[in-house]
């Protein structure tokens, strides 16, 4: 299905936001997850349906001022 | 000490983590700094990348307390959506909020800036607001719920210091009991300690330090400023008059009578 991650149209395969993160390859391990604007806490990360049209944001902590 | 919510510091100076040389110079100049409390941010991670995990295991060797920024959100929506991001990453209740009206001067949008400030509250959140010297929304805020105010001198990275005294003189007169710091455009440590005598808690920088030829020296530099402005605010200024007054004594001046 056809969502949006960062902001970049992306086809996936993904059903929840666990195996979407490992489908990207995303292998870090201080992500906060929004999606459609509402955080997720990691807890419920494994358990999380996405859909099509989600817009999905995936953060990390960054220098700043 | 200074109070930020429930917790007590004895720096007054807050220190932001971007734009440095290298990372160890970062670490260094907070060291240095002898900053208790440091700014972070948060950004989109590309897939496959660390570059959060490498920052962020920086920062906590340095066994400093996190302030996590709303940086570059343009609307309440974007920076109430941060801050909840910033919470369950960095797993603090404090948040500088930022709500940017304007590109070119960061000026905050204190409009949306109070209404992000409620909503925040409202959830849980111990809101660091950076606003304008406008005492107004500085009322809102407070009224709102926030227990520090964070006042620009000048636009974010400017390094023109305090351009508005007089506002900020009488946002610290109007607000005795609030947490008050000036936050941005401090590009000296002259600049830094006017902040301090003026009464305020403590100074927010980063720029000044980050770009300085020696960021290092100067972050220590800002230190010795930040303690000297602290210590001529509690010794107490004398109020500034418009005609010389003589410091020697008149009386007994050799020849006072022969002057025509």
């Amino acid at each position: 299905m056809q969502v949006t991650v960062n902001g970049e149209q992306r086809k996936i395969a993904a059903r929840t936001v666990d195996a979407l993160l490992t489908e990207l390859d995303y292998e870090g391990t201080h992500f906060a997850i929004a999606v459609n604007f509402d955080v997720l806490p990691k807890s419920r990360w494994a358990e999380t349906m996405l859909n099509s049209g989600d817009e999905i944001e995936i953060i990390t902590p960054r220098q700043g001022g | 000490m200074v109070r930020f919510y429930d917790q007590e510091f004895s720096s007054r100076l807050l220190i932001g983590t971007a734009l440095y040389p290298s990372p160890k110079i970062m670490q260094d100049a907070i060291r240095a700094a002898g900053s208790q409390i440091v700014t972070v941010s948060l950004r989109r991670e590309t897939a496959g990348g660390k570059t959060g995990d490498a920052f962020w295991s920086l920062i906590r060797e340095l066994d400093v307390t996190v302030l996590p920024n709303t940086a570059g959100c343009k609307s309440v929506r974007e920076a109430v959506t941060t801050a909840k991001l910033a919470r369950e990453l960095f797993g603090t209740s404090w948040i500088k909020l930022e709500v940017i009206a304007d590109n070119d001067t960061l000026q905050p949008d204190v409009v949306g800036l109070v209404e992000a400030a409620s909503i925040l509250i409202k959830d849980g959140f111990e809101v660091f607001p950076y606003c304008t010297e406008d005492l107004s929304v500085a009322m809102r805020l407070v009224d709102a719920g926030c227990k520090v105010v964070m006042p620009w001198a000048a636009p974010i990275g400017s390094a023109k210091g305090i351009t508005n005294r007089d506002a900020l003189r009488l946002l610290r007169e109007r607000l005795p009991d609030i947490t008050l710091v000036v936050d941005a455009g401090i590009g000296a440590p002259s600049h830094a300690a006017q902040a301090l005598e003026l009464g305020y808690d403590a100074v927010l920088l980063n720029t000044a330090v980050a770009k300085a030829a020696d960021p290092v020296a100067m972050a220590g530099a800002f230190k010795l400023a930040v303690e000297a402005g602290r210590a001529a605010h509690e010794a107490g200024l004398m109020d500034a008059r418009d005609f010389a007054s003589p410091s020697t004594p008149v009386v007994g001046t050799p020849f006072w009578h022969a002057v025509s």
